[in-house]
């Protein structure tokens, strides 16, 4: 009867443009105890004074029903989409990689780079700053590769997605 | 037009006359002190004066549950406002519409550490439905307009207007409120009607049904508690009601079964555990309701009616979940089992009645009042019997024992007669939400029952009642012990009664005199009739202390975490209470 297998959702929340709104977004998040892998927050229509925010969580069914439910009932969010379910979607991150190494090791960072279609938007003698885009799992993969080639800090966006098609959210 | 231009003060008391405001909860202040000074100066707005904030929140609470109105406070800056925060969050659980206006320093102080300053809005946003921080006059009509739609619209709930000093000074101009939808809030009220559909046909066709309503239908209006009174009627089903539900079917109508839950009938709870089709009407599957949750109502397909959709399937997942406002979704119910002419199965019913009626014959609030103590039984029962036949009598409760058995002894036949704190279970609520709906109800019979511990936490509203000449009366059990803890010590604890014995508790009368009330103190069951008559008779406030048992405990009882068919009736299955309360059922509330 109740589903208790975890899954990862990520949810996409139409929200006004109001002071503390995220607030009351993490603030619903903290106070219940559910989870948040990924928050991203920006302004989509300043006219309409509308932001969005992604968020990335994961629970079970039950529990990602009441996060919709939960974040519904805020008095500024206009509209909450279960991406993850509602059809075929994008899901992208960026982040910036700074790696510090040398020799052949410098070598095979940036041929990794290449393979991951990242870029380097920063290069000093001993380092590079990679670009890339893509899936949270393909960010992760990239940082681990950099790991043992000299990986000195990251820098992520968090999770931005939008359904495919013409429909919005 | 200059003429038009008026202080924020002025514009603030024009929004709340024009929201049909007429008393408001207040303790003054710095940072209101001009939104006083614009009341002194006005005659539409009635201002009761607390003698604590918290109080003024519970007030709001009672004068809210009692008219079906918003209840509406004001209170200074910084300590004005934390004191409202456990009010506000007993109404955000008990979801009473409730706007709660708080002082704030002037805007260019917030954030400086001023005097009375602290985050308001930061405080109460877990705490409220909704919360304003007001910064500049020409938002300010609006956002009181906007302040009691939320307040009373969909799930009500408490609303904090955080006003800054400056703001309340500056002048600006008015605007009446809006007809417009909000932007983003419109809760549904209609319910889906395929679904509407889905549940006339489980009900139609069960053998075992069950209606299990609860707070929301009597938040829907008295209207939502006339239409499940007729869907009773038309399916025949029993139907059972939540602490917070109680009056949304008369206590006398034959198809009621009491109250479900932890203190609740056998005959309710069995008939929880064994339906084979529940209809929740406004409720809200409350843990002190369902007991353990995979042991709850194994068999039963389940329909939730709740207009907030964070409600369904959170604590029990349901078959058909309808989101809208009970009042239109049962009446939709009702039209398409009229349209339909449909009928529930007579034989099957009346061999479930059979049963029920079997459960109810072992009477599970049963009690033996003898010698010379006062069972805290017989004094709710005394109680009642002299209330019967009257339709003015509105109940509030503080919490504990006392509340249990106010809740299983006394009769509501009518909603929004009944205010209790059930959600938050704050103790010290009794006395002011009385308060408040005796302000709303200047000619009726307000009694608190009290336990001698709660009613201690808001004493000083003696007082508010004393100045407004509001007849209140606190009819204490007073059983020397803070009792409902008593009772877990006893049997969860091994009798180590840590802190729980009331020593040093004050003269109940002296105390009653010194406000200025009536006191009345009862030991003798032979005398307790008298005494009760005397409160009523009594124009004024009254305290009546009446000395009860003080080893009584409130049975039935379902230990936290069990399932509803282990059910404790009575002293004598201390057995099945050991049994059923696991080290996981201890670790619950
Ligand atoms: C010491 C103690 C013991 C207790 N023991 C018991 C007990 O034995 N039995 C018991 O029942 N309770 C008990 N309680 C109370 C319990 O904690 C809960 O407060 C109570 O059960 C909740 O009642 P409810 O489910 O009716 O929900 P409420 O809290 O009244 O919530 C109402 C529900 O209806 C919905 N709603 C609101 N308005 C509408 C509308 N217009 N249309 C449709 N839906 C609407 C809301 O979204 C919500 O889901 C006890 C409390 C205390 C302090
Ligand atoms: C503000 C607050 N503090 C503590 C509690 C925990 N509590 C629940 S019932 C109770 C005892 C109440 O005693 P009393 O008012 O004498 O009522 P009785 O149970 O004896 O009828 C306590 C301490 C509470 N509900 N509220």
């Amino acid at each position: 009867m109740i589903k208790s297998e975890q899954r990862k959702a990520t949810i996409a929340v139409l929200v006004d443009n109001e002071p503390g709104v995220l607030a009351r977004v993490i603030g619903l998040f903290s106070g219940r105890g559910y989870n948040i892998d990924s928050l991203t927050v920006s302004e989509v229509d300043a006219a309409a004074h509308l932001s969005r925010i992604t968020i990335v969580t994961s629970g079970t069914e039950m529990v990602i029903t009441q996060i919709k439910a939960q974040l519904q009932r805020l008095v500024p969010v206009h509209r909450t989409s279960d991406l993850t379910v509602e059809g075929p979607y994008v899901e992208r991150e960026l982040a910036l990689v700074k790696v510090s190494s040398s020799g052949e090791t410098r070598v095979e960072a940036l041929r990794i780079a290449d393979i991951f279609r990242a870029r380097a938007v920063d290069s000093t003698i001993n380092s590079f700053v990679f670009e890339i885009t893509g899936s949270l799992e393909k960010i992760s993969a990239f940082v681990d590769l950099m790991r043992p080639l000299g990986l000195v800090d990251v820098s992520r966006t968090g999770v931005v997605a939008i359904s495919r098609g013409p429909d919005p959210i | 037009m200059a003429q038009d231009r008026m202080t924020g003060s002025e514009i603030l008391v024009k929004a709340l006359v024009d929201q049909g405001v007429d008393v408001l909860f207040g303790y003054p202040g710095g940072a209101v002190l001009p939104i006083y000074d614009a009341i002194f100066q006005q005659n539409q707005l009635r201002h009761i004066l607390v003698r604590q904030e918290g109080g003024a929140v519970h007030a709001a609470e009672g004068y809210a549950r009692s008219t079906g109105k918003v209840g509406v406070v004001l209170v200074t800056s910084g300590p004005g406002a934390t004191n409202c925060v456990t009010g506000l969050t007993d109404a955000l659980m008990d979801s009473i519409p409730v706007v709660c206006l708080t002082g704030q320093v002037a805007t260019h102080l917030i954030g400086n550490d001023a005097f009375q300053e602290a985050d308001t809005v930061g405080i109460t946003r877990p705490c409220t439905k909704h919360n304003y921080l007001v910064k500049s006059i020409e938002d300010l009509a609006r956002t009181i307009h906007e302040a009691f739609h939320v307040a009373k619209s969909g799930r009500p709930g408490p609303v904090v207007v955080d006003l800054p000093k400056d703001v309340m000074t500056a002048l600006g101009s008015y605007l009446p409120p809006a007809k417009a939808r909000h932007r983003s809030y419109n809760p549904q009220v209609k319910g889906d009607l395929s679904r509407i559909e889905q549940a006339v046909d489980l009900l139609a066709n069960a053998k075992k049904p069950l209606i299990y309503a609860g707070g929301g239908v009597i938040n829907a209006g008295p209207a939502a508690s006339q239409l499940l009174t007729n869907l009773a009627d038309l399916t025949g089903a029993p139907t059972t009601l939540t602490l917070m539900g109680l009056g949304a079917l008369p206590a006398s109508h034959k198809n009621f079964v009491g109250m479900v839950g932890m203190h609740g009938s056998l005959e309710a709870n069995m008939c929880m555990h064994d339906c084979d089709v529940m209809l929740c009407v406004g409720a809200r599957f409350d843990d002190r309701v369902t007991g353990r949750l995979d042991a709850f109502s194994p068999g039963s397909k389940k329909i939730h009616i709740d207009i907030d959709a964070s409600s369904i399937n959170k604590n029990i997942a349901v078959d058909v979940p309808i989101i809208g406002d009970c009042a239109y979704v049962l009446e939709d119910i009702i039209k398409v089992w009229k349209s339909r002419q449909a009928k529930c199965d007579g034989k099957a019913l009346a061999s479930w009645w059979d049963e029920i009626e079997g459960w109810r014959a072992r009477d599970s609030f049963k009690y033996t009042q003898s010698g010379e103590v006062i069972k805290p039984q017989y004094a709710l029962e005394r109680l009642n019997a002299h209330l019967k036949g009257r339709d003015d009598v509105f109940i509030s409760t503080e919490v504990g024992q006392h509340q249990m058995w106010a809740a299983q002894f006394l009769d509501f036949e009518k909603p929004n007669h009944w205010m209790t704190s059930g959600g938050l279970g704050t103790m010290g609520y009794g006395l002011p939400a009385a308060m408040g709906v005796q302000v709303a109800h200047p000619d009726a019979l307000c009694i608190d029952v009290a336990g001698e511990a709660s009613i201690l936490m808001n004493i000083q509203e003696m007082a508010t009642l004393a100045q407004y000449r509001l007849p209140v009366k606190v009819f204490i059990l007073n059983n020397r012990w803070m009792g409902m803890v008593r009772q877990w010590q006893e049997f969860f604890f091994g009798g180590r009664y840590s802190e729980s014995y009331m020593d040093s508790l004050p003269d109940f009368v002296k105390l009653a005199e010194s406000f200025g009330a009536v006191g009345l103190r009862v030991s003798d069951p032979e005398k307790l009739d008298d005494v009760i008559a005397e409160m009523i008779a009594t124009p004024s406030a009254v305290i009546v202390d009446v000395a009860v048992d003080p080893n009584e405990n409130v049975y039935p009882m379902i230990p936290a975490g069990a399932a509803h068919n282990q059910i404790t009736m009575s002293p004598d299955e201390q057995a099945v209470l050991d049994a059923a309360s696991t080290d996981e059922g201890l670790a619950l509330v």
